[in-house]
């Protein structure tokens, strides 16, 4: 009887292991080839750590490679402003017809999730127009300086990367009594700012910052919908380097993907890295949805 | 004990008045013309069974919840159209509402922080009030290391910090075991006597309600039945709902003339408001009926129980009626199933006596 429990425990642990190494083989296989082709040296004949010398060497790359230079900053600056445009559009909303109109729930659900169904040639065909409409009135208003600005991708961003924070903050509203602690706050004499600053959004910081690392790493990624909008971020800069100089491009490929990763591992340690009560309140949820 | 809280403790209360509430969800009265008024400093607890309407007038009160029609006034300033955060109410939720992410302290902080006065001084009143509330050893636990019981002492510390003008509880004891009910029930109307607030406690336990408020009303289909003292509410209940409700009573077919009711062969003086000539049907509470085992008694035991503090009978008469009968614990051995007893009315057994016609629960229901 044990020995057959034992037999078949052992069984799952092989299973498992060989799951595991199958997988992390998939994943690190190409990250290894990039590496290797990033460190060949001149006319792919023997080692050099030419290429990761000029990376490092930042001046130089501003300088050398001044398109994805402007890549990386555009890139980041998408993703800072995504992340903030997504957090104000996202929490408030959710938390109001949470509060208000929970049968509106399910619409608002529905119109989250659907990006996830439309591919971005399509959304990059219905937004042009409405871009094209919002830059005259951009450029009426502030002059070409901003109305040419990349940084307004991030409002196609916002709508990319919708599914996945929703469902991130979503999960975090549900692990709270929003009601009940917003009524509580506001008989205490608190507006709804204040409610939602001191109340709502601590309680929902872990969810917070997993749509935040979602949204940032998706627009480091994001390629189509620039490039169909002739625009220059960090995955168009790459993708034009590869064209001249394939070993930089391949070595800033593997940094960024290193980087996606290394956000996704934080994430899922976002919750229990934070102080006690944070991590308790987790668990103490986990285990009642158990 | 908070020296804050006792010098005030005269000057604390205001007079509240919900005047004419109606709220309608859908085609459900919650609310259907709820007149309440609360006397300075008052403790009332609204008593009724479930889907009454309680909730929804301590909601309208709190101004969580918007009225259909009627008034709030508190201290004689019209609030129906002032939102929630600018009445100054505490308020103590049935579910444990602290802020998670916040210690005991800073939860009663909050409240302060939104209002003038220094860092120091809050820290100060917040320190005072978890005294108060019997936790001043546990300021800095969060609400997941603290228990149920203790969650809403905090939580009614928090309400008291603001010094708020009326003091607004719903249900703040039901998730708790008995033990630690009574006795927070027995702390919340100690602290509410020495900060003298004016205090509206919403429960569905007659027995917290009995016990701790100043005066009681009993709710019923949205609208109120009876406020009275709690022995005023148990001895002449005004409707025949409230008779029903409020303690236990037996039903019993009697007649009436000239004031007086005939029941179990005797005579009783009526309640006020009672049906003046005819058949009625007599409200009496088991107290209220003397028994005595009797060879010639008309009555039969049902059976005898033990409660505790007390005992009861239960007999059955000829007409087929069914009577419960208060007797002292060390006499319920006497009584065994098959009995014959003799059953007769106390002097002042009388409660309410109705025509009838107003459909009850049975009793023994409550
Ligand atoms: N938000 C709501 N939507 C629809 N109906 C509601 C709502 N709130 C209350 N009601 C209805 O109004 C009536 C009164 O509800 P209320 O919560 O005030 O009762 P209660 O006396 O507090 O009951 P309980 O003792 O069960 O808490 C009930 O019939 C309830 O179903
Ligand atoms: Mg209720």
């Amino acid at each position: 009887m044990s020995g057959q429990r034992a037999r078949i425990r052992r069984r799952q642990r092989t299973f498992r292991w060989g799951v595991v190494t199958l997988v992390s083989a998939f994943f690190a296989l190409p990250l290894l080839g990039m590496l290797d082709f990033t460190t060949r040296g001149p006319g792919g004949v023997g080692r050099s750590g030419q290429t990761w010398r000029t990376l490092a060497d930042f001046g130089a790359v501003a300088t050398d490679y001044p398109t994805l230079n402007d890549g990386v900053v555009t890139s980041v600056g998408l993703a800072v402003l995504t992340v903030a445009v997504m957090l104000l559009l996202l929490v408030p909303t959710m938390t109001w017809v949470r509060l208000r109109v929970p049968r509106a729930q399910r619409l608002v659900e529905f119109v989250c999730l659907l990006p996830l169904t439309v591919p971005a040639i399509v959304l990059v065909v219905g937004l042009s127009p409405i871009y094209t409409w919002l830059t005259g009135w951009l450029r009426y208003f502030f002059g070409t300086a901003i109305s040419e600005s990349t940084l307004w991708l991030s409002l196609a961003y916002v709508v990319l990367v919708l599914p996945y924070s929703y469902r991130a903050i979503d999960a975090g509203l549900r692990s709270i009594d929003v009601r009940t602690l917003s009524e509580a706050a506001r008989s205490l004499g608190a507006g709804w700012p204040t409610v939602m600053w001191r109340i709502i959004l601590p309680n929902l910081r872990s969810a917070v910052l997993s749509a935040s690392f979602l949204t940032v790493a998706l627009v480091l990624g994001e390629f189509t919908i620039a490039n169909l909008f002739s625009r220059n971020n960090l995955q168009v800069a790459m993708y034009l380097l590869g064209k001249s100089d394939a070993q930089i491009s391949v070595a800033v490929g593997l940094v960024s993907l290193v980087f996606a990763f290394l956000i996704l591992f934080a994430m899922s340690f976002v919750g229990s890295a934070g102080q006690g009560g944070a991590l308790t309140r987790r668990l103490r949820s986990r285990k009642e949805s158990a | 004990m908070s020296t804050v809280a006792s010098e005030r403790a005269t000057d604390r209360g205001v007079a509240v008045e919900l005047t004419d509430l109606r709220r309608t969800y859908g085609g459900v009265h919650a609310l259907d013309g709820l007149t309440l008024h609360l006397a300075p400093g008052e403790f009332v607890a609204l008593l009724g069974p479930s889907g009454c309407g309680k909730t929804t007038a301590l909601r309208c009160l709190a101004g969580l919840e918007d009225p259909d029609s009627g008034t709030v006034t508190v201290a004689g300033k019209d609030l129906t159209r002032v939102p929630t955060n600018k009445r100054d109410m505490g308020m103590v939720f049935q579910a444990y509402s602290l802020f998670p992410h916040l210690t005991a302290r800073q939860n009663v902080e909050f409240g302060l922080s939104l209002r003038r006065g220094s860092g120091a001084q809050r820290r100060t009143r917040a320190g005072e009030m978890l005294d108060l509330v019997g936790l001043g050893s546990q300021v800095d636990k969060f609400a997941h290391q603290m228990s149920g019981g203790q969650q809403q002492r905090v939580a009614l510390a928090r309400a008291l910090a603001i010094e708020p003008q009326v003091l607004l509880l719903d249900e703040p004891l039901s998730a708790l075991d008995a033990k630690v009910r009574s006795q927070l029930r027995d702390e919340i109307r100690r602290i509410q006597l020495e900060v003298g607030t004016t205090t509206l406690f919403v429960t569905h336990d007659q027995e917290e309600a009995l016990a701790v408020a100043d005066r009681v009303g009993v709710m019923s289909g949205g609208r109120l039945e009876q406020l009275a003292a709690p022995h005023e509410l148990y001895a002449s209940p005004a409707t025949a709902f409230v008779a029903d409700f409020v303690g236990l009573s037996n039903r019993l077919a009697g007649r009436v003339s000239q004031g007086r009711a005939e029941v179990l062969g005797g005579s009783v003086p009526v309640l006020p408001g009672s049906v003046t000539e005819g058949p009625a049907v007599v409200l009496v509470r088991p107290e209220g009926v003397r028994i005595e085992r009797s060879d010639d008694g008309e009555a039969t035991v049902v059976s005898a129980s033990f409660l505790g503090a007390t005992g009861r009978v239960v007999a059955s008469t000829p007409d087929g009626e069914t009577i419960h009968v208060q007797v002292a614990n060390v006499d319920v051995p006497d009584y065994r199933p098959g009995d014959r007893v003799r059953l007769t009315p106390r002097g002042d057994a009388a409660l309410a006596v109705h025509d009838g016609s107003d459909s009850m629960g049975t009793p023994g229901s409550k």
